[in-house]
């Protein structure tokens, strides 16, 4: 199985990177880790007609803290460095409860962190992480930038609001606040196989120990990773006792999701399975928030 | 024997070179001026070829050829029959359709070949794929193997008048009889779905032409060097001579390699001798899975009959096979099927019937276990229901009919795929199952720990099985084995290897009989060039029947030394002993050689040689059973599922297995555990999905999922018993696919276990926890 | 359409020079180009992690890396770990153990376990177990790779001591 042919690019610099690809156009794509992009190209799934190989520009390659107490992560950063690193263990700590699940350490050292997000497949841990966290994106092209919510930046299976000319060049993470609490969990059938749905949840509770605001993120059930909103309502100005987070549960997974039937599971088993998984993120992250109360 | 190296766990000779990436494997081999091959492949599962146009591709530069059937002309023609039809059985019915080298008129499976590319490089080849332009009218599809017998079903092979591609049927007693007087007859509906060989490498083959030699090299990763070196030579039209099939290392076989009339066996010998220049094919993964042969995908229709306390009166099994678009291995599987459905068991009354099919999918071959998985899942699964229903426990009611170890040779009466009956051999058939029990703790298990997880709110259950292999069948192999004059010791074989460690374990065979050193033994094996008569490695044979074969060229060697050597110290070969690499006179230190020295003398190069005169310690022996020697063992394990997902996880884990005189321990239990991960693959996680348009849906390993570490229990505990075999010298059994057998039916077993509230018959795998789900929501409604 | 891209790559200690197609596979230049033929190719879809090498230092499926990719950076194959006449504890402790059947898989297998043990000398069965996770076995069931794995740590620590 191997790829068509291509031009290829190894810019050194985002600068250089950016005037590559607005010269391009629609012929260009973006090579970050190549872990999604390469086996598609080898399946002769993906045949572009350029890359542009980011694995040369170091000045992608960062975790800086952010001050206001988030994190900044370069798109080039790899998924292993993500995962080892202290502040993000501090600062997104979801983050690292996912990592593990994504394919294998082999992939993980050369998959990146922006890359994952830009591939936007309906199925990753990591885009399904940054809606749950209200992680914003940094896009530039050779004459504009801009900044996009999460929720924004995915359109689609595959699709980001990214233009051939643009490409991703920052992951931000907001800080969590105080009596914050997040969550990941899924189902997959083998460790680092494709998840059969994941959750990813961001809870915040109110001085009093309500429910202030629910992210309930799920993936592998529609287009995109989608928020369940409606369950969220349920939760907001309540205690997070187990019956309020059963009903949100099942709100999420009757209501909110479109999961197909694939060779791995069915519509039923999907939907079964969220709701459990969105119980079990749920409980377990609200128990955090009450650990980190202020 | 002395037994200082046979029955030892000795390191493997092999691994050095493996471990250092020094060992040489099909895609290693570079020749200069060396082509390459790929194949168009048919979209389409069923559909006529209008036209196939490559006039674009021959202007892509880097092409050398492009070939579709009409350049091959009296070459083409569909392939040899590599398994005799089932005529030793009365009333067979077998129509041959054996696989098409490329399609002509019509593709009868989605991957089927249209054209072969010649190219400077595999990258270059692949491109010009997507120059080709066919034209196809798609026909409709059969996939469901008992639509495809219905009246009006679209047919595979329009000369047949039905989608039948085979009926044989085969009877011990009368079923009818003894089901008319049973308290109880069970009937049930089984299904185990297709799996993939799925070794690490994928096939491949290169071709050699010498047109100054007139003489051609092929290498291939084949588990059969001999027939596919006869086979390319008579296609051909050149002698057995000409043509030498040399076998590098294999990276896993499991069955699918042991085909010698694929496309590329076929086509690539002959496009090398047209261009002149060597010709290299390697498969790659999604290949694999679409166009080399796999197996699994058989439906049951069973019926127990028994006395209602338990024992079994009688045994029916009509089932549909799957052979895919083509039948070129003859009844192999189901065959294996018929004679492993009764098992463990005596019973007195059994009709077992197929009928094979043709569908719109892959052909199937044997892969590990090759039908004798199903014939197990079918009895013990019938055992299992049957327990229910009379509030039996599962080891009760087969330890009541259990075979026992005074009724061998015990004779079937089923004819198998060595078209003989089968014959039980020897064993001990409780014992492994006692023994299974003892080694898992099972009645600890039910008595304490079960109720306390129980009542935590766990999920856990046990299953317990027993099983029977039919190894080591016929028709033969050889083996030469010789000593030269530096006193090291060769041996030749014409099977091949794929990790089982024949280099090993026929080295010790030898070391044993000649007292050498076993480092001073090498194993040659899968090289026609060097020893061209034989079978292949497949039905667990390998160690047992050319192990034998080696044996016995030992020992006539071993005679030869002593002949030669009691003629030179003037005493009775009673006298001597081999050890060492040495002949010794027992009684006398200074009368002793080197069997290299020995070996020289054997041999002269001046004087005269005496009327009946073989020169060299050399011998070359043959062997065939009267039948295949038949392994037997039990497995037990105990499941854990969660509530609430419904993932199985497999927590404890033991198989005991006979077979007979073990060889090396140590590789001897590799091959057990190495059965056990494709068997908890079949009853797990790997299952080949088709959709109606025969499209395989999961041609990758991204989608077909094979276990990986974390997938297998923490442990397997292994177990051993032996009782050897009369039918060979070494009393050995085969026991290359002792792992893959009993596991689908002992994971269910231990499934039903997990929620005895639920009362569950599960009858189909793989499972998955999707399926679990729909299993549990099933049987709640039925409550 | 493409032309040949000059590389420098450093591969097992020693320097080449080429020039390639932006395409070609990392897999396919170690094995074709250089002749290492000691990486194996299972998959080529980042899966089976037969091909699996060191890039830098860490391990990663060399099937999804162009070889371009690779230019100006340090590449170790199985063929760095030891020779047939002196094998690395590593290897020695896979032939002791058994833990490998028909060889193909195991120089990936070796490859991801070398930065494993780096970094982990004294693992559990468990650690062990996880790690080779990303590694598909069709011959030995694991169980001996695990035990290799093991005994390979300890011939390790033992050898530093």
């Amino acid at each position: 199985m191997k790829p068509a042919p291509f031009d290829y690019y190894a810019p050194s610099s985002i600068t250089e990177a950016l005037d590559r690809l607005a010269e391009l156009g629609y012929d260009g794509k973006v090579l970050a880790g190549g872990q999604s992009l390469i086996p598609a190209m080898n399946f002769r799934m993906a045949q572009p007609a350029a890359l542009v190989d980011l694995n040369g520009i170091k000045e992608l390659d960062y975790i800086r803290s952010a001050p206001d107490g988030g994190l900044l992560i370069g798109t080039m950063t790899r998924d292993s460095k993500v995962e080892h690193d202290a502040t993000v263990a501090q600062r997104a700590p979801i983050v690292l409860e996912a990592m593990p699940h994504i394919a294998h350490p082999q992939i993980r050292n050369r998959g990146t962190f922006g890359g994952a997000m830009a591939h936007a497949d309906p199925a990753g841990q990591l885009p399904g992480l940054a809606v749950a966290l209200n992680a914003r994106f940094l896009v530039k092209s050779k004459t504009n930038e801009y900044w996009t919510a999460a929720d924004d930046f995915f359109v689609g299976p595959f699709g980001t609001v990214i233009q051939p000319d643009e490409m991703l060049v920052e992951v931000a993470l907001p800080a969590l606040p105080q009596r914050s609490g997040t969550c990941y969990r899924q189902v997959s059938r083998q460790k680092g196989s494709q998840a059969l749905v994941g959750v990813a949840v961001f809870v915040v509770l109110d001085e009093k120990g309500k429910c202030q605001s629910a992210n309930i993120s799920m993936l592998c059930v529609g287009e995109r990773p989608l928020l369940a909103r409606e369950a969220a309502k349920v939760l907001v100005g309540q205690l997070p006792v187990a019956e309020a987070i059963h009903a949100a549960a099942d709100i999420a997974a009757t209501k909110e999701i479109d999961p197909g039937s694939d060779i791995h599971a069915t519509e039923e088993y999907r939907r079964y399975i969220a709701a459990v998984l969105v119980q079990r993120a749920l409980t377990e992250a609200f128990k955090r928030a009450q650990s980190r109360g202020g | 024997m002395t037994k200082k190296i046979f029955g030892q766990p000795i390191k493997r000779s092999e691994d050095p070179r493996l471990l250092t990436g020094q060992a040489l494997f099909i895609d290693d081999i570079q020749i200069s001026g060396m082509l390459h091959a790929a194949f168009l492949r048919s979209d389409y599962a069923h559909a006529r070829v209008r036209s196939i146009d490559v006039s674009a591709a021959l202007q892509r530069p880097g092409v050398v050829a492009v070939y579709t059937a009409k350049d091959f002309s009296e070459y083409w023609r569909p392939g040899p029959l590599q398994v005799p039809p089932p005529s030793a059985i009365p009333g067979a019915v077998f129509n041959a359709r054996t696989l098409i080298p490329i399609a002509k008129d019509k593709v009868r499976y989605s991957g089927e070949p249209l054209a072969l590319v010649i190219a400077e490089s595999r990258y270059i080849a692949e491109d010009a794929l997507a120059d080709i332009v066919v034209d196809m009218d798609p026909l409709p599809v059969v996939t469901d193997l008992e639509k495809a017998l219905e009246a009006g079903a679209p047919l595979v092979h329009d000369d047949l008048p039905s989608n039948l591609a085979a009926n044989v049927k085969q009877e011990r007693g009368n079923y009818a009889e003894a089901a008319a007087k049973a308290d109880l007859v069970i009937k049930r509906r089984l299904h185990i779905d297709r799996g993939a060989g799925g070794a690490m490498e994928n096939r491949g083959i290169v071709v050699d032409w010498d047109e100054k030699a007139q003489s051609m090299t092929i290498w291939a990763s084949t588990q059969a060097p001999i027939p596919l070196r006869n086979s390319i030579a008579a296609r051909l039209g050149l002698s057995d001579t000409q043509v030498r099939v040399i076998t590098p290392f294999i990276g896993g076989g499991f069955g699918p390699k042991i085909m010698t009339s694929m496309p590329d066996d076929v086509l690539l010998p002959i496009v090398a001798r047209w261009l002149k220049r060597p010709v290299k094919w390697i498969e790659d993964r999604r290949e694999n899975f679409l166009a080399t042969t796999s197996e699994r995908d058989q439906l049951h229709y069973s019926e127990l009959a028994l006395t209602k306390e338990g024992k079994i009166l009688g045994l029916k099994d009509v089932f549909y096979h799957n052979t895919g678009a083509y039948d070129p291995y003859g009844m192999t599987v189901p065959l294996n099927t018929q004679t492993h459905t009764m098992g463990s068991y005596d019973i007195p009354n059994f009709y077992t019937e197929v009928r094979m099919v043709f569908t719109n999918k892959m052909v199937v071959t044997p892969v590990r276990g090759a039908g004798r998985t199903y014939g197990v899942f079918v009895m013990e699964r019938l055992m299992d229901e049957a327990a229910k229903e009379l509030g039996m426990d599962p080891i009760e009611i087969r330890l009541k009919n259990m075979i026992q170890p005074d009724q061998f040779p015990l004779r079937t009466g089923i004819t198998g795929q060595d078209f003989v009956e089968n014959v039980l051999d020897s064993g001990n058939y409780p014992a492994t199952l006692i023994k299974a029990r003892e080694m898992v703790e099972y009645d600890k298990f039910k008595k304490e720990i079960q109720p306390k997880l129980c009542r935590e709110g766990k999920h856990v259950g046990i299953g317990i099985v027993s099983f029977v292999e039919g190894t080591g069948v016929g028709p033969y192999e050889g083996a030469r084995v010789a000593v030269d004059t530096g006193g090291k010791v060769s041996v030749a074989t014409g099977i091949s290897t794929q990790g089982q460690g024949h280099f090993t374990v026929f080295a010790q065979i030898a070391a044993e009989q000649l007292g050498v050193d076993i480092k001073d033994v090498r194993v040659v094996t899968g090289d026609t060039g060097i020893f061209h008569w034989g079978a292949g490695t497949f039905a667990s044979r390998g160690a047992t029947v050319a192990g034998s074969a080696v044996n016995k060229a030992a020992l006539m060697v071993r005679k030869k030394i002593l002949e030669v050597a009691g003629r030179l110290f003037e005493v009775s070969e009673d006298k001597m002993v081999l050890e060492d690499g040495m002949v010794k006179v027992l009684d006398d230190p200074s009368k002793c050689m080197t069997l290299g020295d020995l070996s020289a003398k054997s041999a002269p190069t001046r004087g005269i040689t005496p009327a009946d005169f073989e020169p060299g310690l050399e011998a070359t022996a043959y062997f065939g059973p009267p039948y295949g020697a038949t392994g037997q063992g039990a497995e037990a394990m105990v499941v854990e599922v969660d509530p609430e997902t419904l993932e199985i996880k497999i927590q404890r884990f033991v198989l005991v297995h006979d077979c007979g005189t073990v060889i090396n321990p140590m590789i001897l239990e590799g091959q057990v555990q190495g059965g056990v991960q494709m068997g908890i693959g079949n009853s797990y996680y790997e299952q080949m999905i088709y959709d109606e348009n025969g499209q395989l849906m999961n041609a990758s390993f991204m989608d077909y999922l094979m276990p990986g570490s974390t997938d297998m229990p923490a442990k397997m505990e292994l177990g051993h018993l032996s009782t050897p075999s009369p039918l060979n010298p070494l009393g050995i059994k085969g026991v290359g696919e002792a792992g893959a057998i009993p596991t689908p039916s002992c994971f269910v077993q231990a499934v039903e276990d997990a929620f005895p509230e639920l009362k569950l018959h599960i009858l189909d795998v793989p499972l998955s926890p999707s399926r679990m789900f729909e299993i549990v929501q099933e049987s709640k409604k039925k409550i | 359409m493409s032309e040949l891209v000059p590389i420098t790559v450093t591969v097992n200690h020693v320097q080449y020079e080429r020039e390639v197609e932006s395409r070609l596979l990392l897999s396919d230049f170690l094995r074709h180009e250089l002749c290492l033929t000691g990486t194996h190719v299972g998959c080529e879809h980042g899966v089976c992690g037969a091909c699996t090498i060191l890039f830098d230092g860490e391990s990663m499926r060399s099937c999804l890396i162009f070889a371009v990719q690779a230019n100006g950076h340090e590449i170790l194959t199985v063929e760095s770990l030891g020779t047939v006449d002196d094998l690395h504890p590593l290897q020695e402790a896979f032939q002791e153990a058994h833990g490998l059947q028909c060889g193909f898989c195991t120089p990936g297998i070796l490859m991801s376990m070398v930065p494993f043990l780096e970094e982990n000398a004294h693992p559990t069965e468990e650690d062990i177990r996880e790690a080779i996770s990303g590694n598909l076995c069709r011959c030995t069931g694991y169980q001996n790779i695990v035990e290799a794995v093991k005994l390979a740590s300890e011939k390790m620590a033992a050898g530093k001591s």
